[in-house]
């Protein structure tokens, strides 16, 4: 093995203890800090409720595009009965949870960690740590605990807004039958793959503030470092949701 | 132990304060400790004592490891070697426990106020009221309005931190660092960028609280005079070691070069002005050539 990939190795190595270390840490800390829910919520709305916007959006735009797609390959099979069904368990099961987890990243994550860098660099996590108040409880896990609500909370409804969508696209200007869409996708879709859903978000969205945080806690404390740890936390959570959503969907099949 | 024994006690060196010197009133007692950074060496075997109830000054020049002493001393960081002691307890022994129990007893003046960015100035001084006490609101309100008031300050208190000058945010850091009333109150450069009239205050707020409340103030500062005015006892840093310590008196009459090198702010003498560099005419030369 060369010198420089023993160096990335252990790099790597390091950066995994660390971020294990400091998810222990951080569950040690969820216990106290859900004795203070003032500031669970405040993070729910920072990291969640900022969101809607962009997830609606998103969700809307996605459901109007399975819609087309999926009505084009129905239609030469005679089958476009269906479009419920296949819009819905693509959302529920796969869509919803990924593509919200990925936008959360993209907009929330990023707000994290930058926010969190920048605290780290004007010393205000040494002072409540000087102050004999752990940062980890009072800044990290209300902030975790915050995305860890959100995401699933935005996975719902970015699938209902994309199933809006689709069914805007796929009855209003496709002709598919009002009845015919809706039942479908009720029968179609059993529990199993409700809870692949919600699982699916809780795990991305645990994932992905554990990162956001992680890397904001862990940051240089220069303008620099707060930049490279905000881009690490895209890239780390995108390839993270990504990776588990394969071994997920394939613990569920 | 009164201020004057303890005067009497203190006597310039030019190598390090004694070791030996009787600690039994040390609030805070540094034995022997080596710290390094990488491979830059900070301390090489420093020695400081600082008693109970007396202004201790920490100076020295840019780079000697003051702010990096304070870190020592609060349990941030933790010596290589030696032993840093603060109510008698080795801090790097302590358990996360034992070392908030110890920084509860303690108050920080960061040199950058390090005030918290999502609280307004009157939510910041009661933050570590909120923290670690279940005072009634009222009380809280009161309690923090005193401190505002000491620092001159509570009008301020729905402002944010960025909307306060950079003395302002220190006279906010202070008060905080005073509310929850301390043992020991370390200042890292309290007087860089304050205005005279707020220096004037702060200065006198530091020995008010010293000689009131019996308070042990650690004070880092590059300002000598304005040190000097409320000093009990000073420690001059310089390559990793103590080379002077006394009462600011006797700091001010030492015949050591160290000494007024620094007392004078000569840039010629024993403590570098330039950082080490290859010869200045020879790297003129290879530039313009």
């Amino acid at each position: 093995m060369s010198n420089g990939a023993r160096v990335g190795v252990l790099e790597l190595v390091r950066k995994s203890g660390e971020t294990g270390i400091f998810f222990v840490r951080l569950l040690a800390a969820c216990g106290p800090a859900l004795g203070r829910p003032r500031l669970i919520i405040a993070q729910i709305y920072n990291a969640g409720a900022r969101s809607l916007i962009i997830i609606m959006l998103s969700g809307l735009f996605t459901g109007m595009v399975l819609g087309l797609q999926f009505y084009d390959v129905l239609n030469r099979f005679g089958a476009t009965e269906a479009l419920g069904t296949a819009v819905a368990l693509a959302l529920l099961k796969e869509l919803g949870p990924v593509l919200t987890a990925l936008l959360f990243a993209g907009r929330a994550g990023t707000a994290l960690t930058s926010e969190i860098g920048l605290m780290r660099a004007t010393d205000q996590l040494t002072a409540m740590d000087v102050m004999a108040v752990d940062p980890i409880r009072h800044v990290a896990a209300p902030r975790f605990l915050g995305g860890l609500i959100a995401v699933p909370l935005l996975t719902a409804i970015f699938t209902v807004v994309g199933l809006f969508g689709a069914q805007l696209i796929g009855v209003q200007f496709l002709g598919v039958d009002h009845g015919i869409f809706w039942s479908q996708a009720q029968s179609a879709v059993a529990l199993k793959d409700v809870t692949e859903g919600v699982v699916k978000s809780v795990v991305f969205g645990a994932v992905v503030s554990l990162i956001a945080v992680n890397e904001g806690y862990h940051s240089e404390p220069t303008a620099e470092g707060i930049g490279r740890a905000t881009t690490r936390t895209v890239v780390a959570s995108s390839v993270m949701i990504l990776l588990l959503d394969y071994v997920l969907t394939a613990v569920f099949l | 132990m009164s201020r004057q024994d303890a005067y009497e006690r203190s006597r310039v060196s030019d190598s390090q304060s004694n070791p030996n010197s009787d600690v039994t009133d040390a609030v805070i007692d540094v034995h022997g400790v080596h710290y390094a950074i990488g491979d830059r060496p900070i301390f090489d075997g420093l020695d400081l004592t600082v008693k109970r109830g007396l202004i201790t000054a920490v100076m020295g020049p840019s780079g000697t490891g003051k702010t990096t002493l304070l870190r020592l001393i609060t349990g941030e960081i933790y010596a290589g070697r030696g032993r840093v002691a603060v109510f008698g307890r080795d801090i790097g022994a302590l358990t996360t426990r034992e070392l908030y129990a110890t920084r509860r007893r303690m108050g920080v003046l960061f040199q950058n106020g390090a005030l918290l960015t999502d609280l307004n100035v009157y939510e910041n001084v009661a933050f570590p009221v909120r923290e670690h006490t279940d005072l009634p609101e009222p009380l809280i309100h009161k309690l923090v309005l005193t401190k505002l008031e000491a620092v001159g300050l509570r009008g301020a208190a729905e402002l944010m931190p960025a909307e306060l000058s950079g003395g302002m945010a220190r006279r906010v850091a202070l008060a905080r660092a005073i509310v929850t009333d301390p043992e020991i109150l370390i200042y890292d450069e309290p007087f860089v960028g304050l205005d005279p009239i707020s220096l004037g205050v702060i200065l006198r707020l530091v020995k008010q609280m010293n000689d009131a409340l019996k308070i042990t103030s650690v004070v880092v500062s590059h300002d000598v005079h304005e040190i000097a005015t409320i000093a009990d006892y000073s420690y001059l840093l310089s390559e990793g070691k103590v080379v002077a310590s006394g009462t600011p008196a006797e700091l001010a009459s030492s015949d050591s070069a160290t000494v007024r090198q620094f007392m004078t702010g000569g840039p010629e003498g024993p403590v570098r002005f330039h950082y080490p560099a290859p010869d200045y005419a020879e790297q003129l030369m290879e530039v313009s050539g």
